[in-house]
């Protein structure tokens, strides 16, 4: 690999270190950064997470929701954004089902609606095995058209949907028996990597309609400054990348991390599966009793600390070189 | 004993009937009083206005509306296949289907139910009793509303609109009409702008570092004998930026072909690489050079964002050109074409209009064009008059709108020390006007 | 004319009634006609593409060109991730109706299309987005110098994000009360206000200058104004 020094264009220092530095090959910060996410990881670093105020919004929205109220989940992320939105979908409907809420999955993304279907596979049938396909959940799956789908789900759900993922009739499917719109569901949860996502939903869906559904939005960091303008009027609470996620998962799993659904899963995972797979469902701290997948948001953030820490401690090396460069040069 | 289990069992029919009439006496809110229906005004035809008395205390109002022609239908025919089909996997015949089917017509024309729709339900309270009934399925059409009141899940008896509204198309939608004349504003300001420049007015503009190194980035290629690669984002051509880019394009493959560089355009569209191999085919004629123009170095790679990602960077390293550019829609492969770019020690030239990606482009490229620099690219480089002139319109349009949003900045913070006032009305008037 | 004249008249056509069709209702079914137009062209340009890749990987490999096996590599991935999606190879059989094989679900992590996707495509684009955080760094590195006060100012608003947004904000101002005047001085407090507020109304301000450059391009393009796109006579 060819390298662009920093400073090839200046004298470079006398003092080893700051030569080093002035010199450095980039695979030592690469090297530098995958020991900051990979030791967290192996030594189980877990911070302490409090949670700040849009976590509890969020958190407050679903909590005070009826029981069995609609919730609407949109899945509009895919693969390569998983490692900052999973935990807050995994969150998301381990918290509407601890409730005992309807749940409805689509997605505007292509590849979101497998990611639904991962998400119930792992979470919903796991640890809420009393969740009946087309009673308690159904899969509506992947529709083209962007913002356009919103636009017309909002007031017509069977102009788009009119058969759920498997081909089943929406008139067939109990949950949604007498559902004309999306207007009939009482809070959207939308899980966002880009466009279409967030923003549509907040434009077409809660600006049109204020009163007929709440939104709540799960985002990456990198497009959460574009979605702030729309908190607390058209979203009643976000998720902001995974530090929402983690804060979110510690309320969600004070109430409902270790109900008597989980510990039973956990014990029928654990005698199917022998040891390694109870290891593998409970967390990384044993005693919590708290199953893994759910505090995925909170075990990352052990990476993310350490490598934020990187950074700040690169950016100050990379102005230490500059300082003895720039100096070195005036002395001259 | 058993005569007094007689009793009770008696009694059990009657008392059930009295509670029932008491929860319905109690729970069922009132019927709604004063229903209107209206055609909404400016509008496409197909909205209605929905109002009715305040309801005290707050409860919620469920809205249906009567079917449309071709909505009939529609269900008519489903209900039709619906018959047939099971008469079919019953075993029946041609003629017996066809009996279910017509059947299944008559009963839905039996069934006064059907000919509704649910539309929705709203919050009804004092001071909020309407609803916009909108996104009707055909303009031009009498429709019918129905509203009932609902109160911890117990609903009133249904009201039901006097008489059909006829719905009426509107020559435009009246709440689009302040971003039309916002629109009419800016297409005259920038055409008397170029008209202006025509004329010899011609507007100076300041330099743009990113732009004047366009020649260099392409020389430099030329003498390292190099190519030059060119990404025009990951957008297709319905992005405007992508259009953008590939008038970038027209004036960076005129460079190429002058300094008979090789540029290189992966794309991630089909349609995209169709339009990109157009742009460096007129530029390749523009400078008479057209023996030297190669369509095979102008390719589609994949849709996917990430698979690109990988063919690009992997070229990057492989190929190692001398200068990249980047001008159209980035999401996060910005910072990695970027990056890998700044490794093999390429001139990068950066160009989006997506503000997320931004700080990337600033961060690892030589140049960068921000946001509106981006679209005033291809004006700047041609150096022509009319298109120079439409730079300074653009200006103009950007020197009211930062009037109107300082304005109403100072009027809306005048308008919360005092509510009451006339600031905080102007400043209403203005959110709503362009809202 | 073929090469100027024309494209220059279906350019305007077809962004005027986009423009009229989205103020004037009367008009919005031509706008919807011009949509279709352009969706139909991008599915024939799609055929262009496919046989674009295939024509110039076959090249290369026949050629043997330098990176001749990634091409292979390429041709492979495309003709038989394109053979199990549009045959429905492997398909798990419908429960409905399990004589029919093209009823089968193959996005179903049994079949062959939902294994490719599941075990290839998302692990591998899963580590290309991961790359970031390398690069990040990287520029990271490189890019943030105290040249300036408006660096300086750039500098200080990283420090804030990057502790503000983990534990490292509790640990070095947790001790300063949430509740309390001095509140807006804890990191995540700072972070989130930066974002909020300070971000929010740069991102707008550029919003709007790239709103008026979309029009402006737009409207060189319809009017004619801009034809670097065509060919010169």
């Amino acid at each position: 690999m060819s390298t662009q020094h920093t400073q090839s264009s200046t004298t470079v220092p006398h003092g080893a270190f700051i030569r080093f530095l002035a010199t450095m090959d980039r695979r030592w910060i690469f090297l530098a950064m995958m020991l900051a996410v990979g030791m967290p990881i192996l030594l189980k670093l877990r911070p302490p997470e409090s949670p700040g105020p849009l976590s509890n919004a969020t958190f407050a929205a679903i909590e005070h929701l009826p029981a069995g109220s609609r919730v609407l989940l949109s899945f509009d992320y895919d693969p390569a954004s998983e490692g900052e939105l999973q935990p807050m979908a995994n969150a998301f409907v381990h918290h509407c089902a601890s409730k005992g809420h309807k749940l409805a999955f689509m997605a505007l993304w292509p590849l979101g609606a497998q990611k639904a279907n991962e998400t119930v596979n792992t979470v919903l049938k796991p640890f809420h095995p009393e969740y009946k396909l087309g009673v308690d959940y159904c899969m509506l799956g992947y529709k083209a058209g962007n913002e356009g789908v919103i636009k017309v789900i909002v007031t017509d759900l069977l102009q788009q949907y009119s058969t759920d993922a498997s081909g089943t009739p929406l008139g067939e499917v109990p949950m949604l028996k007498g559902v004309s719109n999306i207007q009939a569901f009482d809070l959207i949860l939308n899980v966002s990597a880009g466009y279409p996502g967030a923003k549509e939903w907040a434009q077409y869906a809660t600006s049109a309609y204020p009163d007929a559904f709440s939104l709540l939005v799960g985002t990456t960091g990198v497009q959460s400054n574009q979605l702030y303008p729309y908190y607390p009027t058209q979203m009643k609470g976000m998720l902001v990348a995974i530090k929402g996620a983690a804060e979110y998962e510690v309320l969600v799993n004070a109430k409902y991390g270790n109900t008597p659904a989980i510990v039973a899963a956990q014990r029928m995972m654990s005698s199917r599966e022998g040891e390694s797979a109870s290891e593998n469902a409970s967390g990384d701290t044993p005693e919590s009793g708290v199953p893994a997948i759910l505090q995925e948001g909170q075990r990352r953030m052990g990476p993310q600390l350490i490598a934020h820490l990187l950074m700040v401690t690169l950016i100050v090396l990379g102005n230490v070189v500059y300082f003895a460069t720039r100096s070195k040069g005036a002395t001259r | 004993m058993r005569r007094l289990l007689q009793i009770c069992v008696s009694c059990v029919p009657v008392a059930l009937s009295l509670s029932g009439m008491c929860l319905a006496q109690v729970d069922a809110p009132p019927p709604l009083t004063g229903l209107t229906v209206a055609d909404k005004a400016g509008d496409d035809g197909r909205a209605l206005i929905v109002h009715w008395d305040a309801t005290t205390p707050p409860m919620q109002v469920w809205v249906s509306r009567s079917l449309g022609d071709d909505e009939r239908k529609s269900l008519v025919r489903d209900a039709r296949v619906d018959a047939a089909a099971k008469a079919i996997a019953a075993g029946a015949s041609k003629a017996e289907a066809e009996a279910a089917a017509d059947a299944a017509e008559r009963a839905f024309g039996q069934d006064a139910e059907r000919g509704w729709t649910f539309v929705g339900i709203t919050e009804s309270a004092d001071g909020v009793s309407g609803f916009e009934l909108s996104d009707l399925p055909e303009a031009a059409q009498g429709f019918r509303v129905r509203a009932q009141a609902s109160r911890d899940g117990v609903r009133s008896s249904a009201v039901e609109s006097a008489q059909p509204v006829v719905t009426e198309s509107s020559a435009f939608f009246s709440a689009r009409f302040p971003l039309m004349v916002g629109l009419a504003v800016l297409t005259i300001t920038i055409g008397i702008c170029v008209r202006s420049a025509q004329r010899g007015n011609i507007p100076r503009l300041r330099k743009i570092a990113a732009l004047d190194a366009f020649d260099e980035a392409v020389g430099r290629a030329t003498e390292m004998g190099r190519s030059v690669l060119f990404i025009p984002g990951i957008q297709d051509m319905t992005d405007i930026q992508t259009v953008a880019g590939l008038t970038v394009l027209s004036r960076v493959a005129r460079t190429t072909a002058e300094y008979d560089a090789t540029l290189e355009v992966p794309t991630t569209r089909s349609l995209v690489m169709t339009a990109a191999r157009e742009t460096v085919q007129s530029a390749h004629f523009a400078v008479h050079r057209p023996e030297s123009y190669r369509p095979d170095l102008i390719n589609y790679i994949t849709d996917e964002q990430f698979g690109y990602v990988a063919y690009v960077a992997g070229k990057m390293v492989r190929e190692k050109p001398a200068t990249c550019f980047y001008m159209g829609a980035f999401y996060a492969e910005s910072l990695l074409f970027a990056e890998t770019g700044n490794s093999i020690g390429a001139i990068q030239i950066g160009g989006t209009a997506e503000p997320s990606q931004l700080p990337f482009f600033v961060a690892a490229c030589d140049y960068t064009l921000i946001g509106e620099e981006f679209f005033a690219a291809s004006a700047y480089l041609s150096g022509e008059p009319a298109q120079l002139g439409s730079i300074r319109g653009q200006d103009i349009g950007k020197l009211i709108a930062a009037v109107i949003v300082v304005l109403g900045t100072a009027l809306a913070t005048v308008g919360a020390f005092a509510p009451e006032g006339s600031a905080a009305a102007a400043a209403t008037w203005i959110v709503g006007a362009l809202s | 004319m073929l090469k100027r004249t024309i494209p220059l008249f279906i350019t305007g056509a077809a962004g005027g009634i986009l423009i009229l069709a989205y103020f004037s209702p009367a008009t919005t079914n031509w706008g919807e006609v011009v949509t279709d137009w352009m969706n139909t062209l991008a599915a024939v340009a799609f055929i262009l593409g496919g046989g674009n890749l295939l024509f110039v990987n076959l090249e290369k490999i026949s050629s043997k060109r330098s990176g001749w096996a990634y091409a292979l590599v390429t041709l492979l991935a495309f003709v038989v991730t394109l053979a199990f999606g549009v045959l429905k190879i492997g398909a798990v059989p419908n429960a409905q109706f399990p004589a029919t094989p093209w009823a089968g679900d193959y996005e179903s992590v049994r079949a062959p299309f939902g294994w490719v996707y599941e075990y290839v495509l998302s692990p591998l684009t899963a580590t290309m987005f991961a790359l970031l955080a390398f690069y990040v760094a990287s520029a990271a590195f490189r890019a943030f110098r105290a040249k300036n006060i408006e660096a300086i100012l750039l500098l200080g608003t990283a420090f804030v994000i990057l502790l503000g947004r983990t534990a490292a904000a509790g640990i070095l101002t947790g001790w300063i009360s949430p509740e309390g005047p001095f509140a807006f001085l804890r990191l995540d407090t700072m972070a989130v206000n930066i974002m909020q507020y300070v971000s929010t109304a740069g991102t707008r301000a550029v919003m709007m200058g790239i709103a008026l450059g979309i029009a402006a391009t737009s409207l060189r393009l319809i009017l004619g104004i801009d034809r670097s796109y065509l060919v010169n006579d």
